[in-house]
């Protein structure tokens, strides 16, 4: 093995090695193909297919805000000094000279005031932060109501929950390092939810703050898991994402030709290049525009951090507003046991809700998955309205965070309307609970409505406008046939039945292989099959086509039953 | 082809033919087109070049009112020009590709993600030999060992980052989070001008946001952890209409009391003040605290009441503290023992 190879000058062993590479390739391009397979890869790649629709872009926001954030941050770091050591303002901001603050709270003044570009940078910065968890979390609503995460794109759903996670934890640590009195009173609360795990509580305070609070080291730290850990992590798992989603080729909606064995859409070269490319430079565009015209995190209003002060109405970013929601309404349950303090009222709505959150949004896909039994490979995307549970889970879900979200805010509700803080907590607390069951039951009935049109506009046609009066003095409405690309669309859906128990012994009583389908199994799959309208078939389609056809007589401009023809015909038609 | 039907009732019309565009068939339209792209290609140098001009010639502390609202001149210039200029890249590269590229969709055909039969059994092959040649079939400890081996390396790791912080043991405990710098005779002054508070000039119904005269020595650091504990609110009631324990009555100063100011919820300073109903509001998470009856939860997230600085006056009658606070002060930790503080029915 580690013999060294002998190579003699007589053999031209390079030459011969190079010599089939007939034609020379030119230019920086065919160096670099002289070297790595670059024209194996790129004659595959140049020409992918990316399909087209605008839920398809919320991704890319996200990946974009990424990217910026980086571009951004890079020249944040240039200027902002991530140290607790107290100094005493100098700089040109007058109101809050000679106040002693922290260097890192001076060196985010100097960059909102002395350094030219910084502060719009700053606000650049932090606009990108809100936007990228908010184009992740709708992203993620995009792809989990329309079935995306279904086989084979569990593991990419899994990345995804993931770097939502990840972006909270990274936009948290980012607004806590100015140093200022906001940002402080966040750092205070994360202080109280660590002290409130049980058991390890007060070691992971001592160890996160090096100390009591609020220590001379957590901003560093901070700093350290904002512009490398979290930022590394977030690369990495961003690279993932991307690499299975060229692999998988993307999800399509369902449309004429666009099947589970094909990608239809605009090749990468050059329609999708020019248009995700020129996307980019839209969002990082209205990004700038944003950090010049609308103010954000006015730091220097709010003043250095002081333990003894806080602001009313002080709210963390909004995708930590859920947190800070279950924080307030939870009722203030605490054990005192032996000695020992345990705090329900932070360590569950803190803590515990996260870790709900982030473990449901994992698991779902292989919960779905277990409950309907489905197992195959799914490419053409879902209407929402065709799996009424799962879309009427999905707001239900949506409906509990709003609630949450809302209850962040409930001293703002007050006030702004009028009401009792009080009553308005005690209403939230309930809401959290009853609304998104209302929503749950609400979206399955309009899934269900809109599955019934659905198959109504297929049966029967669109609405003509047309009334026809019959010699008996009767009226009708003439329908319109559908184009069979709209009937396609409307009916192209797999309706999955209700899995049957599965009895553990076959007719002759040999004990059958394989996993038996249990009775809690079975009733979670007939409860998520339920209502279903049953898509029409299409001896359905046929059967009323011609009944249409005598019906609608009168119509004449598109010709009549060409969809009933397709379909009557569909048996000679290969594709 | 049954199945096929009742999978699909109306059969695949296949990929649609392209319409064609406007700037496909018109040709005034297409070159409109083009010059459109052009031209927005063209503004973006000279937005360049307004962005250079604006971060040299526009002072950094300008300032202009639009509509009645105050801008910073030269943050908001620099993002509109900047803004624009990426702006218009983008919307020239996406115009571009509408209206002037070819818009032929291309049908690419998707295989199964899993690996291929032949590629999962050459690979299984693959791994068997190997693990073959490793020889643990017969020497297995060496397998053990690796594994072993591996698994202590984490114990070294982990130690590594013993020294994150101090040991909370409950020595340290003693000294940081169940202490606070007040301590018998330590005067309460006003927390702004560290003025001693004299019991004479508190009104009934006022209240004073305070500290420990011995704050002022402390600062950095320090400074931030004392504050973050000792933080004082003495407001002063009519002593005939609240409720003073029999415990706690020589706790205050002619209805003059003294609470800690950091909520017990997650150690928000508390601040905001009903003084008819002598009802202290957190406006972190709203938690209630009733000052009038020591310091009970009246609502909220909070679980135990706020604790009470016992007080009194010195010979020139400036309030003093009696001791440090009988409870550990701020938000509750594992080891806090709880079954001290002051509960509903306690006399």
């Amino acid at each position: 093995m580690a013999r060294p190879a002998q190579v003699s000058p007589e053999v031209p062993a390079a030459q011969a090695l190079s010599a089939p590479a007939a034609a020379p390739a030119a230019g920086v391009g065919g160096w670099f193909d002289d070297r790595a397979p670059v024209s194996g890869f790129a004659k595959k790649a140049l020409r992918k297919a990316f399909p087209d629709h605008w839920s398809f872009l919320l991704g890319e926001v996200a990946l974009y805000s990424f990217i910026i954030l980086l571009l951004t941050g890079v020249f944040l770091t240039v200027w902002f000094k991530p140290s607790m050591a107290e100094v005493e303002y100098a700089g040109t901001y007058q109101l809050l000279h000679g106040v002693p603050m922290s260097e890192a709270f001076a060196s985010t003044l100097a960059i909102s005031f002395d350094i030219r570009g910084g502060l719009l940078v700053r606000q650049i910065h932090h606009w990108a932060a809100m936007l990228f968890v908010a184009s992740m979390t709708v992203h993620m609503l995009r792809v989990f109501f329309t079935g995306a995460f279904r086989k084979p794109r569990e593991v990419n759903w899994l990345i995804g929950v993931g770097l939502l996670s990840m972006g909270l934890v990274e936009g948290f640590a980012g607004y806590s390092l100015p140093d200022d009195l906001l940002s402080g009173t966040g750092l205070r609360f994360v202080d109280g939810l660590v002290r409130s795990i049980p058991i390890i509580g007060t070691w992971a305070e001592f160890f996160i703050f090096n100390g009591e609070f609020p220590g001379d080291l957590v901003i560093p730290r901070l700093y350290m898991v904002h512009i490398l850990l979290v930022p590394g992590l977030l690369l990495g798992l961003i690279s993932a994402h991307m690499a299975l989603l060229v692999y998988h080729k993307h999800t399509h909606f369902p449309g004429p030709g666009r099947k589970d064995t094909n990608v239809v859409g605009g090749p990468l070269f050059p329609v999708y290049v020019a248009k995700a490319g020129g996307f980019f430079f839209i969002v990082f565009g209205v990004t700038i525009l944003m950090g010049a015209l609308m103010q954000i995190n006015p730091v220097w209003l709010f003043g250095p951090y002081n333990p003894a002060q806080v602001t009313a109405g002080s709210q963390p970013d909004w995708y930590m507003g859920f947190v800070e929601g279950a924080i307030r309404i939870i009722p203030n349950w605490e054990t005192h046991l032996l000695g020992t303090t345990w705090s329900w009222n932070i360590f569950l709505p803190g803590v515990g809700l996260m870790g709900l959150l982030f473990t449901g949004l994992g698991l779902y896909p292989f919960i779905e998955q277990w409950i309907t039994g489905d197992t195959a490979e799914h490419h053409v995307l879902d209407r929402p309205r065709n799996v009424p549970t799962r879309t009427a889970l999905g707001v239900a879900g949506m409906t509990c965070y709003a609630m949450f979200w809302l209850s962040g805010g409930n001293d703002i509700l007050a006030t702004q309307f009028g009401v009792s803080l009080n009553d308005v907590t005690q209403v939230m607390r309930v809401a959290v609970f009853v609304a998104p069951v209302i929503a749950f039951i609400v979206t399955k009935r309009l899934c269900l409505s809109l599955q019934r049109k659905d198959r109504e506009r297929v049966l029967h046609g669109s609405e003509s406008g047309i009334l026809v009066r019959t010699p008996d003095g009767g009226y009708t409405e003439a329908h319109v046939p559908l184009e069979q690309e709209e009937a396609f669309i409307l009916t192209q859906h797999h309706q999955p039945a209700a899995l049957e128990p599965s009895v553990g012994t076959d007719a002759r009583g040999v004990r059958r292989r394989g996993k038996r389908v249990g009775g809690l199994r079975v009733r979670l799959s007939q409860w998520y099959a339920d209502g279903a309208i049953a898509k029409p078939t299409a001896a359905d389609i046929a059967d009323a086509g011609h009944h249409g056809e005598a019906a609608d007589a009168v119509e004449t401009t598109p010709p009549a039953g060409e969809l009933s023809g397709a379909a009557s015909s569909g048996k000679g038609e290969g594709h | 082809m049954k199945q096929d039907l009742e999978r699909y009732p109306v059969p695949d019309p296949g990929v649609p033919h392209e319409v064609e565009r406007f700037t496909d068939v018109d040709e005034a339209a297409g070159r409109r087109a083009y010059a459109q792209v052009v031209g927005l290609l063209a503004l973006v140098p000279v937005l360049a070049i307004a962005f250079v001009v604006v971060y040299f010639a526009v002072p950094i502390d300008a300032q202009f009112v639009l509509f009645g609202a105050l801008f910073k001149a030269h943050p908001v210039l620099l993002g509109l020009t900047g803004g624009l200029a990426v702006l218009l890249v983008g919307v020239a590269a996406i115009h571009w590709a509408r209206t002037i590229m070819g818009d032929e969709e291309v049908v690419e055909e998707r295989h199964p993600a899993g690996s291929a039969p032949e590629a999962r059994a050459a690979a299984a092959e693959a791994w068997k030999v190997g693990v073959a040649q490793t020889g643990l079939g017969r020497r297995k400890l060496i397998g053990s060992g690796i594994a072993g081996g591996l698994g202590i390396l984490v114990v070294p790791a982990l130690v590594l980052f013993a020294d994150l912080g101090p040991w909370p043991t409950a020595a340290l405990r003693k000294e940081t989070v169940e202490k606070t710098i007040w301590a018998e005779g330590v005067r309460i002054v006003n927390d702004v001008n560290f003025k001693p508070l004299r019991a004479a000039d508190l009104e009934v119904g006022q209240l004073v946001n305070a500290q420990p005269i011995n704050l002022q020595e402390l600062e950095g650091v320090a400074l931030q952890q004392a504050k973050a504990k000792a933080s004082l609110i003495v407001v002063r009631m009519d002593p005939a209409s609240i409720r003073v324990p029999e415990s706690r009555q020589d706790w205050h100063v002619n209805g003059i009391l003294a609470y800690s100011k950091i909520c017990t919820h997650v150690g928000c300073p508390i601040s905001l003040w009903e003084q008819q109903t002598h009802h202290l509001l957190c406006p972190c998470h709203q938690s209630t605290f009733d000052l009038g009856n020591s310091g009970l939860v009246v609502f909220g997230p909070a679980a135990r009441s706020l604790p009470q600085l016992p007080i009194t006056t010195d010979a020139e009658g400036f309030l003093i503290a009696r001791s440090d606070f009988t409870v550990p002060v701020g938000p509750s930790f594992f080891e806090r023992d709880s079954s001290r503080d002051f509960k509903e029915g306690d006399r």
